[in-house]
């Protein structure tokens, strides 16, 4: 496409039909005396026969006296399109906007630094373990309720079945910074692994998986209709209200207080506890693995750590060594920024909750389960400004190096 | 006290976590008649319903010294924000709860539950912060009293906007055609510069409700200003009609409000009406283009 600005110009087809003297048309048109009209029309589709029709491009200086000049001549014409450069404009920006979006062509050009669709970041998945592929597989535990895969990342240097951390974000969809922290710890697994001394420690005995999008459909369904969405996007029989909180799906103190039985509501529960496929598949991944020492599971917002239980006020049993270990990790993780957590107990910390994912991780005995809730703590809320993707991801890292390291060094 | 805390707690059961239903919308009654609002139709369907957090009565919150990081303090300490928010916010002074270091609470009778809390409050733009103790009383059987607040945070409220603020009213005033914005912030939590007094405005409002909706039992953010349109006026104040949504994060609800307010230096920031919008189940709400 030209990329000089032109004055709207038209493209008028010039049709043969109706020219009375097949030739004129030609003549007209490459005669010398017309020959200086012709200089300043540009062809895109050249005289060939008399069958075919001409299309030219006419600047809009020349449009009424090209018009004239057919019409004189009973040549027919028809115009093809109005507005030449305003048709440009638009391509560029689309192309503009292509460009800035989606095309990376490795995960070094990845913008960390902004948010990303669900097709990007699966992309991203993809080119990741292309580029690294003895240390970064991808494993589709399930599918979502749209039929969406549900895709883990693991990060595994050699063994079989090895002790694993289990890292999920996202679950929540409208939690943005979640799923966009977590492309980032992706990211940085395979950067460190080799170079930095703690993790390499970590991968060399443990593995790590990693789900980055875990409600794909509820994702997509804030980039697309509502960006406060939370649930999954699945029907409720009888009810016009969409969704189940999968945060309050899990078989840990189901049916109990601290979730509803609305269909309406933001905390629904749902019917059953695993009725949501995407809490599903990860129930059957963590049964079938058997060897997971470590759950984390991302969300936003508030700055806290938690740690079970959210559906009871009866402490874990590793509450000690689970506060403790907490202390640590906001400890790291202000050691970047500043930025200050609490923690403690769901229950205790944030409200009671029942249902939810690491309580019922805690139950199966994985001892370190958490719930993070990253920035803020509602100046922007769920709509935090992308300039604080890197920096709260940085600083989260920490924290859950802290978590892995203890993870690795203490097993059970 | 670890001990006795746990018992008390294991003989009042679980604690009253807030409830959610929908009921039918039916004409507030906190909204004066007025011929430039239209009321939204009263439909008896699951579609357009007002979200209805229903606090439970129960006594269940601490009472004695309160531990930081958990939430009755918490919970108190964000009241103040909107308190001082309402008193004292403008489109260049906001209030934002930084750090809770301590408190107690008691049960004071006849009255309700008070709060003595050390916070820390920063002003937002200019960043300055200040620790302050301030005191919250959590009203009990009047379920429409909104919590009394006592706070004085004396050096922040020193900070001298008077400048900004006059120059934007003016710019207001002076303007031909009345200003209007959406989504302030957008998906991506961006805000042109020139709509940010707006989106400050919009919070300073919305703190109006947050304050009057607030208990023990909730925590109110904004979620997002959907928008905020000028309106014409022949009063010395601006005033400007806006759509909002709250955050309510114990029930996880985004509740919609509709504020009409009016704003000058002078007298800060009036809400002339308030009225929550119905629950929208499938907000279809073009979001904003990546």
């Amino acid at each position: 496409a030209s990329q000089e600005r032109s004055k709207s110009s038209h493209i008028v087809a010039l049709f043969n039909k109706k020219i009375k003297d097949n030739r004129t048309l030609y003549v007209h048109l490459n005669s010398g005396e017309k020959k200086n009209k012709c200089e300043y029309l540009d062809f895109w589709r050249d005289v060939s026969n008399v069958d075919t029709p001409v299309d030219i491009r006419v600047p809009a200086h020349s449009l009424q006296s090209v018009k004239l000049y057919l019409e004189t001549y009973e040549i027919g014409y028809s115009v093809m399109i109005e507005d030449l450069q305003a048709m440009l404009d638009e391509e560029q920006q689309e192309m503009d906007s292509a460009a800035r979006s989606a095309e990376f062509f490795n995960t070094d050009s990845f913008d960390f630094s902004n948010y990303h669709t669900i097709d990007e970041i699966y992309s991203f998945q993809d080119q990741l373990v292309a580029e690294n592929p003895n240390l970064v597989s991808k494993i589709v535990i399930g599918q979502s309720y749209q039929g969406r895969d549900l895709n883990v990342l693991k990060f595994s240097t050699g063994g079989s079945n090895r002790p694993a951390i289990w890292i999920d974000t996202g679950i929540h969809s409208r939690e943005w910074v979640t799923q966009a922290s977590g492309t980032w710890f992706a990211k940085k697994i395979v950067t460190d692994y080799g170079r930095d001394p703690a993790l390499t420690a970590i991968l060399n005995q443990m593995d790590i998986f990693l789900e980055i999008v875990t409600n794909p459909d509820g994702f997509v369904y804030t980039h697309t209709s509502n960006r406060m969405w939370r649930k999954t996007r699945k029907p409720n029989p009888g009810s016009s209200c969409v969704g189940v909180d999968p945060n309050r799906n899990w078989d840990a103190g189901f049916g109990g207080a601290g979730a509803s039985g609305s269909p309406c509501s933001e905390t629904y529960r749902g019917p059953s506890a695993h009725s949501e496929s995407e809490v599903k598949s990860i129930v059957d991944f963590v049964k079938s693995h058997g060897n997971l020492k470590a759950f984390i599971s991302i969300h936003a917002y508030s700055q806290m750590l938690l740690y079970p239980y959210g559906y009871s006020y009866t402490p874990a049993k590793d509450q000690a060594e689970l506060h403790t270990l907490a202390e640590k990790a906001i400890t790291d993780l202000k050691s970047l920024y500043g930025t200050s957590y609490t923690y403690g107990s769901i229950i205790d910390t944030i409200y009671q909750a029942s249902g939810s994912t690491v309580d019922w991780t805690y139950n199966q005995g994985i001892k370190y389960s958490y719930t993070f809730e990253l920035r803020d703590t509602g100046r922007y809320g769920f709509v935090l400004p992308a300039n604080q993707i890197i920096p709260t991801a940085q600083e989260t890292w920490l924290a859950l190096m802290a978590i892995m390291t203890h993870t690795n060094n203490n097993p059970y | 006290m670890g001990v006795m805390i746990a018992l008390v707690l294991a003989v009042c059961g679980v604690t009253g976590s807030p409830t959610v239903t929908f009921r039918p919308e039916t004409a507030s009654t906190d909204v004066p008649a007025d011929p430039n609002i239209v009321p939204q139709m009263a439909k008896n369907t699951e579609q357009e319903q007002l979200l209805v957090i229903e606090v439970p009565e129960e006594d269940v919150m601490e009472t004695g010294e309160l531990n930081p990081n958990q939430y009755p303090a918490q919970r108190a300490a964000k009241v103040v924000q909107h308190y001082l928010n309402t008193r004292h916010g403008s489109p260049f002074k906001l209030f934002g709860l930084q750090r809770v270091h301590g408190g107690n609470a008691e049960d004071v009778a006849d009255s309700g539950r008070k709060y003595q809390l050390e916070i820390t409050v920063h002003e937002i733009i200019s960043n300055a912060a200040q620790k302050c103790s301030v005191e919250v009383l959590f009203p009990r059987g009047e379920k429409q009293r909104s919590a009394d607040v006592q706070a004085s945070c004396e050096e922040l409220l020193k900070i001298n906007t008077t400048a900004q603020e006059q120059a934007l009213y003016e710019q207001f005033k002076t303007n031909k055609s009345l200003v209007s914005a959406q989504y302030l912030p957008d998906s991506h939590g961006h805000i042109e510069p020139q709509n940010k007094p707006l989106w400050h405005l919009g919070i300073v409002a919305s703190s109006f409700v947050m304050l009057k909706e607030s208990s023990e039992n909730s925590l109110y953010n904004m979620a997002q200003v959907v928008n905020i349109t000028q309106q014409a006026t022949e009063d010395d104040h601006l005033k400007f009609d806006c759509h909002t949504l709250l955050h309510e994060l114990v029930s996880q609800e985004i509740v919609p409000w509709k504020l009409l307010f009016t704003w000058s230096p002078a007298e800060g920031v009036k809400v002339v009406q308030m009225e929550q919008l119905p629950h929208c189940h499938e907000c279809e709400k073009p979001p904003n283009s990546d």
